[in-house]
């Protein structure tokens, strides 16, 4: 018996090393969904453009896939192994001829300040002045874009501890063609220009920019005891909508469409509403946020007591890894709650 | 030598069934290489082979189209087990905000995009409940769910 167990486990542990240690596989389930099936980008930047693997070296891959673009939408992949990761990065590197390259740790030398006019000059309208990158979440057919490709957050944690001082500056003496990027050297930019816009870029490092505030003090769950029934708490509720400018959308019991026709249970109920301006923004952040639509509040007779709840935007935000959507969460936690007042006067 | 098995062997089934999502992250998503519609239906069927009925179909997009905003197609598959509600609604109340369960779907291209919150992310947010068996058994249909219609 014991032999027996040690032989499956040992099989077990085989075939699913070797299913994980399969890039393809891996690229599909965790890459293609924002980076396309071919690396053609869409919610994440294009992979395979020629330009790009010429210039991002295995380190920069393997780091970005490791540490991700903290508060930009990509995640850490801190459960992938290392031959996980490496074996993504030859998956990525097999659309393309040209060799890795690989650089120096050392850092360029540079002018930071003379580097600060350049940028502002040269890449501040992709970047943005303080390289925070272009906003939403990058190309998707879903919705119109100006540019081919979200400009990168250069002042991101994740791609200051990936990208190193050589990469930088072979970026920009390169550029990538089939982005707004051109070669810097070509637009008549020295090398020790291009030295000192990598300074520049690289002194993000040290500037300070506001921590992102935890949510783990805030609930999940927003429960509100009502001093009405469930019938009046979801007409006040239906009222609270249209007062905060939200169209209703409809009002179901929670097992509605589950259970026969009739038999729902009246005293959980659904109200669903929206407010199709503020929804059209969020999806421009972040085409994701549909998990959590449209707008819910939940009015649930519990024992001898009437709640209403719902889950909480301020912390529902830590699941996007999007820090354009914080305020968007706020703003919704605060609607929620005068919504909620509102009914429960 | 025998306690040494015995422990040897609680070692080794506690390491077959732990499952690979408490790895996983937040949310679960996947790119379809099918259009919209081919889609949409390969995931109503991939949901009831699971087991689960689909409770409703939100048409985000056509309520976006109507106030005046572009959009591709983009809806909300709710989808559970009539049973499950009933045993969540009588033990775990606070769980009520988060069901049913759902898949956002939206067209890229030629191409869908499948998402969903991971439902152990729900172990994380109600430890208190000690529900990571059901959580993690979510989390696999879930995860079959989209791979099924991923491999069509």
């Amino acid at each position: 018996m014991f032999r027996i167990l040690i032989s499956i486990f040992i099989l077990m542990l085989t075939s699913q090393a070797h299913a994980r240690h399969d890039g393809e596989h891996l690229y599909a389930q965790n890459c293609a969904a924002c980076h396309g099936y071919n690396g053609d980008g869409g919610m994440g930047v294009p992979l395979s453009l020629p330009d790009f693997l010429a210039t991002a070296s295995n380190d920069y891959l393997f780091k970005t896939i490791r540490n991700g673009r903290p508060g930009r939408v990509m995640p850490a992949f801190k459960h992938f192994s290392d031959d996980d990761v490496d074996s993504i990065i030859n998956y990525i590197r097999g659309w393309s001829d040209s060799i890795a390259p690989m650089y120096s740790k050392k850092p360029v030398k540079g002018d930071a300040v003379h580097g600060n006019q350049l940028f502002q000059e040269h890449c501040a309208e992709c970047h943005g002045e303080t390289g925070t990158g272009g906003p939403g979440t990058g190309v998707t057919m879903s919705r119109p874009r100006k540019l081919p490709i979200l400009a990168p957050a250069l002042n991101n944690t994740g791609f200051l501890s990936s990208a190193s001082d050589e990469m930088i500056k072979n970026t920009l003496i390169k550029g990538r063609k089939g982005t707004p990027m051109d070669s810097y050297l070509k637009e008549g930019l020295s090398e020790q220009d291009i030295n000192d816009v990598v300074a520049y870029v690289r002194s993000f490092e040290t500037q300070t920019t506001p921590d992102e505030a935890s949510t783990e003090d805030e609930p999940v769950v927003i429960i509100k005891e009502s001093p009405y029934s469930v019938e009046e708490t979801v007409k006040n509720l239906e009222n609270a909508v249209s007062s905060m400018n939200f169209r209703l959308i409809r009002i179901q019991n929670l097992d509605s469409g589950l259970t026969e026709e009739g038999k729902e249970d009246k005293k959980q109920v659904i109200i669903y509403s929206c407010n199709f301006n503020i929804l059209n923004q969020a999806l421009k952040l972040d085409p994701r946020v549909g998990l959590f639509l449209p707008c819910r509040v939940t009015v649930s007779e519990h024992g001898d007591k009437v709640h209403v709840m719902y889950a909480n935007p301020k912390r529902m935000k830590e699941i996007y890894n999007n820090s354009e959507l914080d305020s968007m969460c706020t703003d919704m936690k605060t609607v929620y709650e005068d919504m909620i007042d509102e009914a429960l006067l | 030598m025998r306690s040494y098995r015995k422990t040897l062997v609680s070692l080794l089934l506690v390491c077959l069934v732990l499952p690979l999502s408490a790895f996983a992250d937040d949310l679960i998503m996947r790119r379809i290489a099918m259009t919209f519609p081919e889609t949409m239906n390969a995931l109503q069927s991939s949901i009831a082979e699971e087991g689960f009925k689909v409770s409703r179909v939100q048409r985000v997009d056509i309520g976006l189209t109507s106030s005046g905003y572009n959009t591709a197609e983009y809806r909300i598959v709710f989808f559970m087990r009539e049973d499950e509600v009933r045993h969540i609604v009588e033990q775990h109340h606070e769980l009520i905000a988060f069901l049913p369960l759902k898949i956002t779907i939206f067209a890229e291209g030629n191409e869908t995009i499948l998402v969903t919150l991971n439902p152990m992310k729900l172990n994380e947010f109600f430890p208190e409940l000690k529900m990571e068996k059901e959580f993690a058994e979510w989390n696999d249909k879930v995860i079959r769910i989209l791979d099924r219609v991923q491999s069509e």
